[in-house]
């Protein structure tokens, strides 16, 4: 896998730096008191995709917030693929850079999160030190501790919760496909009117583990890592079987794909497509407040269950304001901004924190969140699917990536 | 003052212009250098005001009240120039135009303003301090061009065809404003033309530049000698 | 009696200042970083960049390149988008000049010229992309009452295969470029008198242009011309609104090669960036093969003395076809604003549903905040662009000579795709710990600002009448004294405008910005950009409207400040 082997070799020049720099100790972690004392003055550079303005805005509401409450900065640098500034903070370490990174906070998980994990990028265990951490529904909600299989073990806090789903246009789709087989029925009777994004896009690689769980023989294999090539391709023969057969009748013949999520939400709201993807239950009906999809926009999952997962905020190694940036994640897992979170006309994400452990008046801030008309009701989300561990993600991405992209 | 030529020739990439100049113009007096297009009447005024180009070669010498001009910058020299343009600076207006004319060391505003008024009258142009150039006749323009360069205090006037582009009734007139006011000056004055129109107002000695290209010896030296 | 030199000696009328040294500052500041930053580019491509551990000379990066799947696709769309918008841009500036010439319609375009010179190209992207998508504005025009479409067609009119739709975006963008570069230099060649001996032996305006004005000016055009292919054949952020995606054009590859976590593929990105500048290097010299080609060709045409029509046939198409290329872009523009202040607008209305500024309300204050950015970006590497051209033409004029030599490497940054060197630069700035500092965003920019900022102001500068300078300095100013109150109020006007055309190549930089800002500095442009991948149109609107308006306001200052300044000097207006 190339993955390890770049990782490999990362680990190969990182004991290289260190040979010459002497051994580097991890730098201490403070308190969150004393977080809070240092983090007056500080600029948190929060690296996080930016591609949803609503999500913008809501960082920027966030940013009032710490400006107010503990007054520092928090700069949102909007990223197009988190894995751009995983690669900045590496090129930081590989150039000896120890403290003056240009990375504080970053929103992660997953692939990206596991390699950082591996290769050392991360400050920390700091989380256990935010208070609001106790919070979290850590019991619920396993995926706040075990992310795509790989425990978090506190270098990462947990922000919000995924669960992949569909939002489709009402007006033009009847019955909504109720598993990957129905779904390809579908695209195969309404040729064009579906299409997914180009992986490694994440709601694009999503797509691909979704089915790839639903159709693989044992999909227990998911949760460990790729063994060997031909284990990766005997498992994944199913998946590639049925892409054979969806793609032809896919929106443009399965040639061109959008390039992410929101570039097929903006197709669906266009009329090119009548079916988009999602992670966020809640999207759609905050999507239509916001106008950019039609009224008759609603969501459908499969019954048996789709993918879902935590996504994080983590420190990097190099931070320069390692402090201000705990404080910034510490308030994040707030229940005040979780709850304006969850709000479907600000973002629609759901919530990391167990209700029950809440005083009443934060309980009530989540029960004045209106549900929004494309919302499933909790009942209706059906199960969780685990995500598969990262080496599917990026062997599953390579191959893709060999057989499409010609 | 006088203008000293001392053997003076120029020549480009080992050709030479002319045959080597020597004459004197005394205060006063106007000299005037004649010669076919060509043979290096403007380069001569380049040279005296210290703009030659530098790929020239200069043999012998320029005297201005005995101090040899070579080493002086062009700001310095202290020599007036009119061209057959009057050159009137096109974003300046006309009292500007003078102004820029007057040496710096003269701080007072209120002085300069004075000056440039002065000038004006000097040209029938009372009250002209803030036209556009532009907007002036050829002989106003020419006249300003004449204050403009002595306003600038000049040891010296060179004039390079000055009068060749203006209308025949207008050359007699501006000709005579410009050699009076150097002749009020006392400037040695050097005159640069193919109209013999020019040298017989001029009055004074006549100077003949002749080409060397075609490999003839020149014949011009002494002024006075045509 | 002989001729006896009394003392010979060579003229120095100036003294050496530490004005002799611009240049070769100036030379400096570009050589630097390009040939940094393309050896710190070769290195890895064969497998050599220690600080990720890449320690010995290997040809693994190539293979891995020469056997991606993508590669012949991309290489593909890259050839097709690259010399199609080539030519195209090219044939329409020709042609147009030829068959327009003194007409009605000549003298508007000229007009339109300079703003869709000014307006960034992603925003062209962004404008075409909206109007050519099968959902958008000219589908929504004509359907469904004259297509039948009740749903967009499933046609890949933008982010085809080819890179069509990204050819016709790069035309639209390149042809204002390569026909004032025409005017330019028609100026210079005689072209009335060449046309008035040919019409009067007989030839007709079209062939007599063809035949007598394109030989004489062909020769200026040719860099302009070479920059117009090189950056067609790398362009990014075009081809990141409107190029194809899978696979995507070779430089759009490379880029996401250099992005990718997995540092192994650094190696891969840097031959594939080298690879790219190979591309542009063959790609100039077939244009060159083609240039002889057609000479030859050319001069057996122009001997064989066909006269050709009146050429009123060949007016009315290359007029039309130019006005429709030129009115595409600015239509885009304009749609693209229409969006900004957009209600719901869906398909299949040709105009919103209803009208507000609610996105502008909420966008403007992070939307200025980026402009900002923007503007002092632009204004540092334009006034420092123009500072270090100032100082070199001010030295040449007083040194008397004149670099013609120099002006190839002054085209060094437009001829060298940004992405074959780019990286490399990086690494540099990483190891002076300068990555990610306004400085070095100022001069990223600076190396693409400088080209543009001395075309546009040399030739002005050299044709001012040295006799007025003549004339301050014997009426007593010093050099400096020259060059602030005679040189640069006369020329007020061109110095302002190279300028604006500074801070226009300045805000339309993407991946400079990318590469030296570190991802810290988003400028308009950036934004824009990342925008368009799928964000709400009306937001991609107001992103869009902005980056075209700024250099857009940068020209009307520069044509308006100095035509206010001098209302009452009738010379120079």
């Amino acid at each position: 896998m190339s993955r390890r082997r770049s990782i490999a070799l990362a680990c190969g020049l990182f004991a290289a730096v260190a040979a010459t720099q002497g051994a580097a100790e991890p730098r201490p972690v403070p308190s969150f008191a004393e977080a809070v004392t240092a983090a007056n003055g500080q600029t948190v550079y929060f690296n996080a995709w930016g591609g949803d303005e609503r999500i913008n805005a809501y960082i920027d509401w966030v940013g009032d917030q710490l400006a107010e409450r503990y007054g520092l900065t928090l700069e949102q640098v909007k990223l197009s693929d988190t894995a751009d500034a995983v690669a900045r903070v590496l090129a930081e370490k590989a150039a000896g850079n120890r403290a003056q990174g240009s990375v504080d906070l970053i929103w992660i998980n997953g692939e990206n999160f596991a390699a950082m994990k591996e290769a050392d990028l991360l400050f920390g265990p700091f989380v256990a030190e935010l208070p609001n951490f106790a919070l979290v529904d850590t019991e619920g909600k396993p995926t706040t501790l075990i992310d795509f299989t790989v425990p978090t073990d506190g270098l990462e806090a947990p922000w919000g919760m995924a669960k992949f789903n569909f939002i489709y246009d009402s007006d033009r789709v009847e019955t909504t496909p109720a598993d990957a087989g129905e779904l390809a029925d579908w695209a195969a009777a309404n040729p064009g009117r579906f299409t997914y994004p180009a992986p490694p896009d994440f709601m694009g690689s999503t797509f691909l583990k979704q089915i790839l769980i639903e159709l693989a023989e044992d999909a227990d294999l998911l949760q460990r890592p790729v063994e060997s090539a031909a284990q990766f391709a005997e498992v994944t023969a199913p998946l590639w079987t049925y892409l054979e057969r969806l793609h032809p009748t896919l929106w443009r013949d399965g040639r061109v794909f959008p390039t992410s999520g929101p570039a097929q939400r903006r197709l669906l709201d266009d009329g090119e497509v009548d079916i988009a993807l999602s992670f966020h239950p809640g999207e759609a009906s905050s999507l239509i407040a916001a106008g950019q999809l039609p009224e008759s926009a609603r969501t459908f999952v499969f019954p048996e269950g789709t993918i879902g997962n935590t996504h994080f905020v983590a420190i990097p190694f190099n931070a320069q304001a390692p402090e201000a940036a705990m404080v910034a994640a510490n308030f994040l897992m707030s229940p005040e901004a979780q709850a304006q979170k969850q709000n479907p006309e600000i973002w629609g994400d759901d919530t990391v924190l167990a209700l029950d452990r809440l005083s009443l008046a934060q309980q009530a801030l989540f029960a004045e969140i209106p549900r929004g008309p494309a919302t499933l009701p909790p009942d209706r989300l059906g199960p969780v699917l685990l995500e598969p561990h990262p080496t599917w993600m990026t062997a599953l991405e390579e191959d893709w990536r060999r057989r499409y992209l010609r | 003052m006088t203008l000293e030529l001392q053997s003076l020739s120029l020549s480009l990439g080992g050709r030479r212009l002319f045959a080597p100049l020597s004459f004197t113009v005394r205060d006063g007096e106007i000299v005037t250098v004649m010669g076919a297009s060509g043979s290096g009447k403007s380069s001569l005024l380049d040279f005296l005001c210290g703009m030659l180009d530098r790929n020239f070669t200069t043999e012998g010498r320029v005297l201005l009240d005995g101090a040899d001009l070579a080493p002086l910058p062009p700001e310095r020299r202290r020599v007036g120039i009119l061209f057959q343009d009057d050159l009137l600076f096109p974003h300046l207006s006309v009292g500007e135009n003078l102004a820029f004319g007057l040496p710096p060391d003269l701080r007072n505003r209120s002085a300069r303003r004075a000056e440039v008024a002065r000038a004006l009258v000097d040209a029938g142009l009372e009250g002209f301090e803030s036209r556009d150039p532009a907007t002036l006749s050829g002989g106003q323009r020419a006249r300003v061009a004449l204050l403009r360069t002595l306003l600038a205090q000049p040891r010296a006037l060179l004039l390079d065809e000055p009068f060749a582009k203006l209308d025949v009734g207008l050359r007699d007139r501006i000709r005579s404003f410009v050699f009076t006011h150097a002749r009020a000056k006392g400037l040695p004055t050097l005159l640069v033309t193919h109209d013999p129109d020019d040298a017989r107002a001029a009055a004074g000695p006549v100077v003949a530049l002749a080409s060397l290209s075609d490999g003839s010896l020149a014949n011009g030296g002494e002024p006075g000698s045509s | 009696m002989p001729l006896r030199p009394l003392i010979a000696l060579r003229l120095r009328p100036f003294p050496a200042s530490p004005l002799a040294l611009v240049p070769l500052l100036t030379l400096l500041l570009f050589l630097v970083p390009i040939a940094a930053g393309l050896i710190g580019t070769w290195l890895p491509a064969f497998g050599f960049l220690p600080n990720l551990g890449g320690t010995r000379f290997t040809l693994e990066p190539w293979a891995r390149l020469l056997n991606d799947p993508a590669l012949p696709g991309a290489l593909t769309a890259t050839l097709v988008s690259g010399f199609g918008s080539t030519l195209l841009a090219f044939a329409l500036t020709v042609g147009f000049a030829a068959a327009a010439q003194g007409t009605w319609a000549y003298r508007q375009a000229t007009r339109l010229l300079a703003p869709l010179l000014a307006v960034p190209h992603a925003a062209i992207a962004i404008g075409i992309a909206f109007l050519l998508a099968p959902s958008g504005f000219l589908l929504r025009l004509l359907s469904p009452w004259a297509t039948g479409f009740d749903l967009p067609p499933d046609v890949a009119t933008i982010q085809d295969r080819y890179g069509l739709a990204l050819a016709l975006a790069l035309a639209t963008k390149e042809t204002p470029f390569l026909l004032l570069m025409l005017l330019g230099a028609l100026g210079q060649v005689q072209s009335p008198q060449r046309l008035a001996t040919a019409r009067s032996l007989g030839y007709g305006p079209v062939t007599a242009w063809l035949k007598t004005v394109l030989p004489a000016v062909y020769p200026q055009l040719r860099l302009p011309i070479y920059a117009v292919l090189a950056f067609s054949l790398s362009v990014i952020d075009m081809a990141l609104i409107l190029g194809p995606t899978a696979p995507p054009t070779l430089a759009v590859l490379v880029f996401r090669w250099f992005n990718d976590p997995d540092l192994a593929l650094r190696f891969v990105g840097a031959a594939g960036a080298t690879l790219q500048l190979l591309v542009v290097v063959a790609g100039i010299a077939l244009w060159r093969l083609g240039e002889l080609l057609v000479a030859r060709l050319g001069r057996r045409w122009t001997a064989g003395g066909a006269r050709g029509g009146s050429g009123r046939t060949a007016r009315t198409t290359w007029s039309g076809s130019l006005f429709a290329v030129l009115t595409l872009g600015l239509a885009g523009l304009l749609v693209m604003a229409l969006w900004s202040f957009a209600g719901r607008w869906r398909w299949p209305a040709a105009w919103p549903d209803s009208l507000s500024a609610a996105t502008w309300s909420r966008q403007l204050e992070p939307a200025m905040e980026t402009g900002w950015t923007t503007l002092l970006l632009g204004l540092a590497a334009a006034g420092l662009a123009l500072l270090l051209v100032l100082g070199c033409l001010e030295q040449e004029q007083r040194s008397g000579r004149r670099p013609t030599r120099a002006l190839w490497l002054l085209y060094l940054p437009l001829l060298v795709p940004q992405v074959a060197f780019l990286f490399g630069a990086q690494v540099l700035t990483v190891s002076v710990g300068l990555n990610g500092s306004f400085t070095a965003l100022v001069w990223s920019h600076l190396l693409f600002v400088l080209p543009y900022v001395f075309l546009a102001l040399a030739e002005p500068w050299r044709r001012l009448d040295a006799r007025y300078l003549r004339s301050a300095r014997c009426l007593g100013a010093t050099p400096f004294t020259v060059f602030w109150r005679v040189k640069l109020p006369m020329l007020l006007r061109p110095v302002l405008f190279a300028t604006a055309v500074g801070f226009a190549v300045s805000v339309a930089q993407y991946l400079p910005t990318l590469f030296a800002g570190a991802g810290r500095y988003a400028t308009l442009t950036t934004e824009a950009v990342a925008l368009s991948a799928g964000a709400d149109r009306r937001i991609v609107g107001v992103y869009a409207f902005l980056q075209a308006l700024l250099p857009l306001a940068a020209f009307a200052a520069a044509v308006g400040l100095p035509a206010w300044r001098y209302r009452r000097r009738r010379a120079l207006q």
